[in-house]
């Protein structure tokens, strides 16, 4: 029992940051990670989900500090762009951290 | 018993569909933002400096010579300012949009390369401008639907200048040069250096 892995994968569950773990949030900081910006609309057909549920996580992230939004206009039509920050990159970071030490965790077993 | 066993494969298995929905995101994502504005400024600029000395009088081998030897710098020039932008970005330049990138660059360069050879070895030299342009304008619009905007329509000008070359080989080979790998990859690599970081 002693003999599990360093980072067992019950205890690796644990750690993971329940923010990032959220499949629409994980999908959204993907996303950014590899853009400058995407607009609201580019992340909902990427994603393909439905405004609310879209609008409601990327608030989350947020307010987490994850991701910055930006309000403007596009001539008559209201714009919102997302931006990855350095913490939500840092946070997505550690989260595949964390995947590929579960993983390794169950290959040294 | 079979309970606590049985938890951790379901976690590595849910880890790695993490894994693989995160690289999929990404790639459906990513566009190639790696293009390199102010490295096409300086392949033009030495494709201007290379037009200029092709003119000389010294035979087709020697303007060959010149042209292929512009050709390697420009490929230097231009991974090099490629590496140097995905790393500024810290976006990779070899997975993700950047392979697809490369991937639908190379198929008309192998041609244009092989076309090349063949007209050369056949001693017919006046296509070679019109066919250069048309599918160097050709690999940069497969490969640049999978990057800003400015890059496949920079694709289809070298196409419009590569055709103009084919259809009148009358027109100074040297001019037709300069003005598409000099003067477009200047245009547009301002363009793309102002509007897309560098």
């Amino acid at each position: 029992m002693s003999e599990a892995a360093p980072v067992s994968a019950p205890a690796g569950a644990q750690k993971l940051d329940r923010l990032v773990h959220e499949r629409l949030r994980l999908g959204i900081l993907s996303a950014l990670s590899v853009n400058e910006s995407l607009a609201f609309n580019e992340l909902k057909k990427l994603l393909d989900t439905t405004d609310g549920n879209l609008s409601v996580h990327a608030r989350k992230l947020e307010e987490a500090g994850y991701i910055s939004c930006a309000k403007s206009f596009e001539g008559r039509l209201p714009k919102t762009e997302y931006r990855i920050t350095s913490l939500g990159r840092k946070g997505l970071e550690r989260y595949l951290d964390h995947m590929e030490a579960l993983i390794q965790a169950m290959k040294d077993r | 018993m079979a309970v606590p066993k049985s938890q951790p494969v379901e976690i590595h298995a849910h880890a790695m569909d993490n894994l693989r929905y995160i690289r999929g995101t990404m790639e459906r994502a990513g566009s190639f933002t790696a293009v390199p504005g102010l490295g096409g400024v300086l392949m033009g600029s030495t494709a201007l400096v290379t037009a200029w000395i092709a003119t000389s009088p010294l035979g087709v081998d020697h303007w060959m010579t010149i042209w292929t030897i512009e050709c390697a710098i420009g490929v230097l020039v231009g991974v090099a300012a490629a590496a140097l932008k995905a790393r500024r970005l810290q976006v990779p330049l070899l997975r993700g949009p950047g392979r697809k990138f490369i991937a639908g660059f190379a198929p008309a360069i192998f041609a244009g390369a092989a076309l090349t050879i063949v007209l050369h070895d056949a001693g017919i030299f006046w296509y070679l401008p019109g066919i250069w342009l048309l599918l160097y304008g050709t690999a940069v619009l497969s490969a640049g639907w999978g990057s800003v905007a400015a890059v496949p329509v920079m694709g289809v000008c070298f196409m419009a200048v590569g055709l103009l070359a084919l259809l009148r080989p009358d027109l100074p080979r040297n001019v037709l040069l300069a003005a598409g790998f000099g003067g477009l990859h200047i245009i547009f690599g301002s363009i793309i250096a102002v509007k897309h970081g560098g």
